[in-house]
């Protein structure tokens, strides 16, 4: 397993507020890693730091660095490229008010790709590796807003995958959605591990104990353990692990 | 929906079977080193239990692991739970193995009391009883699960027929008892075989109706 991003000594104001306090933690490749934490704890925050998100926010403060595959985000790629490579799923499902073909072709257009077949191969494979084809296929040119909520975060994981990147970030990515649509894209996310580095934020830690294979408590901005995600639940190291995952507080 | 769960059920499953084939194999064996009164079987059985307990093991950690992953619910935790219970159940038989083994030692170097007829007869009903509770439990098949709790009754009187024809020629010739005790216990081993094969059929009822049939349950 290659470690794919680094988190050094990741510090993190908005304005006065110290938001992430001196974070140290490593991703590695083909493994999904969940984050976890109550409400406010700065999980969230640590993972939009992974693709400059934080960067309009105004008085953000970051010391300490983040590497993507060795090199610093901030120093050695420019936010486009970032963000080619760190793709990000969030929430609540987003598609663009387009077609699901130009939900997905979008990416690739912007990447400078023409060639009309080409594009629809890749959109072809990516509704696929989403999952969402057979569902789809004869339905391309329908706009993404008539698909189900679980059906268009599919399609925002389609749109994430379509450029081929190498991390993607799943912030609560399905919280806002029923049992059987979570079941969907657990599964999915155990798919993509394959190929990809997933990086989940959830605050529904079953869905952490479910899907990752690292899992990483925070709180109040502070990394309190990181350890296999068996580990974590079976027997935490530090007792305020043990408080949270147990329902004592939170 | 295709579960990734699934695959790691179905991983679950496997390693039980491989486990009760070990125990059932190592049930032929305690049996053959008393029929034959051979020390180095005898040996080889006390030697492969230790394997047999690290299956249990890995069995009650993959559990373990699949209850805090998963959060099973309905018929998937009953499977989980069950399986847990199995391969305790197993392990079980595997030391009642150890034990015949055991008695071998004691009763080897020396002519065996009579020629073994009832024991024999109990072996292959519990050798018969565990395969079939585990094959009850590969194909959740309740009638065969419940025709092996009905099998526990002539394996009691297998074992009541063993203490009574020795302890008969004991009381006869007292300085015999050292000799008749080894095999009145290995009875008593094998009828304890049949009471686990009885436990994992019991489970198997549960894991499939989710009901209680033992301790007369019906």
């Amino acid at each position: 397993m290659k470690k794919i991003i680094e988190v050094k000594n990741l510090n993190l104001w908005f304005g006065e507020k110290h938001i992430l306090k001196n974070i140290s933690l490593d991703f590695e490749s083909n493994e999904i890693s969940a984050i976890i934490g109550p409400s406010g704890c700065g999980k969230s925050t640590l993972i939009r730091t992974l693709n400059r998100m934080n960067d309009l926010i105004p008085e953000t403060r970051i010391t300490g660095g983040v590497l993507l595959d060795g090199q610093d985000i901030r120093q050695e790629h420019d936010v486009v490229t970032l963000r080619t490579k760190v793709g990000m799923v969030f929430q609540r499902p987003n598609p663009f008010p387009k077609s699901i073909f130009e939900n997905v072709a979008y990416g690739l257009r912007v990447q400078g790709i023409s060639n009309r077949r080409e594009i629809a191969d890749r959109v072809e494979n990516t509704l696929k590796a989403a999952a969402l084809w057979d569902e789809v296929k004869g339905n391309l040119n329908q706009n993404a807003f008539q698909l189900s909520g679980g059906q268009q975060q599919r399609l925002c994981i389609a749109r994430a995958l379509a450029v081929k990147p190498e991390v993607i970030l799943f912030d609560e990515p399905c919280s806002a959605l029923d049992p059987i649509s979570t079941a969907r894209i657990e599964e999915l996310l155990l798919k993509l591990k394959i190929s990809y580095t997933i990086i989940i934020v959830t605050h529904n830690m079953q869905q952490a104990a479910r899907v990752a294979d690292k899992t990483a408590f925070l709180l109040m901005g502070e990394m309190i353990e990181v350890g296999a995600t068996s580990q974590i639940f079976k027997q935490p190291k530090d007792k305020r692990t043990e408080d949270y995952i147990t329902g004592r507080f939170g | 929906m295709e579960r990734h769960f699934d695959l790691e059920l179905a991983d679950l499953k496997k390693t039980l079977l491989t486990m009760s084939a070990m125990v059932e194999e190592t049930i032929n064996r305690a049996v053959s080193s008393l029929e034959k009164l051979s020390p180095e079987l005898a040996r080889e059985v006390i030697s492969a239990d230790e394997s047999i307990d690290r299956i249990e093991i890995a069995i009650d950690d993959k559990t373990f692991d699949l209850i805090i992953r998963h959060q099973p619910l309905a018929g998937d935790l009953r499977l989980i739970l069950m399986a847990g219970k199995i391969g305790t159940e197993l392990e079980r038989i595997a030391d009642l193995a150890v034990d015949i083994a055991q008695r071998t030692l004691k009763l080897a170097g020396q002519p065996l009391i009579k020629p073994l007829v009832d024991i024999p007869k109990l072996s292959s009903l519990a050798q018969q009883m565990v395969r079939d509770s585990i094959q009850s439990f590969v194909n959740l098949d309740v009638t065969l699960a419940r025709s092996i709790c009905k099998r526990d009754d002539e394996a009691d009187s297998l074992r009541d027929a063993v203490y009574r024809e020795l302890s008969e020629i004991v009381r006869r010739d007292g300085g015999l008892a050292d000799r008749a005790i080894p095999l009145i216990l290995v009875s008593r081993h094998l009828e304890r075989i049949c009471d686990h094969a009885t436990n994992i059929a019991e489970d198997v009822v549960f894991l499939v109706e989710a009901k209680f049939i033992k301790h007369c349950g019906k």
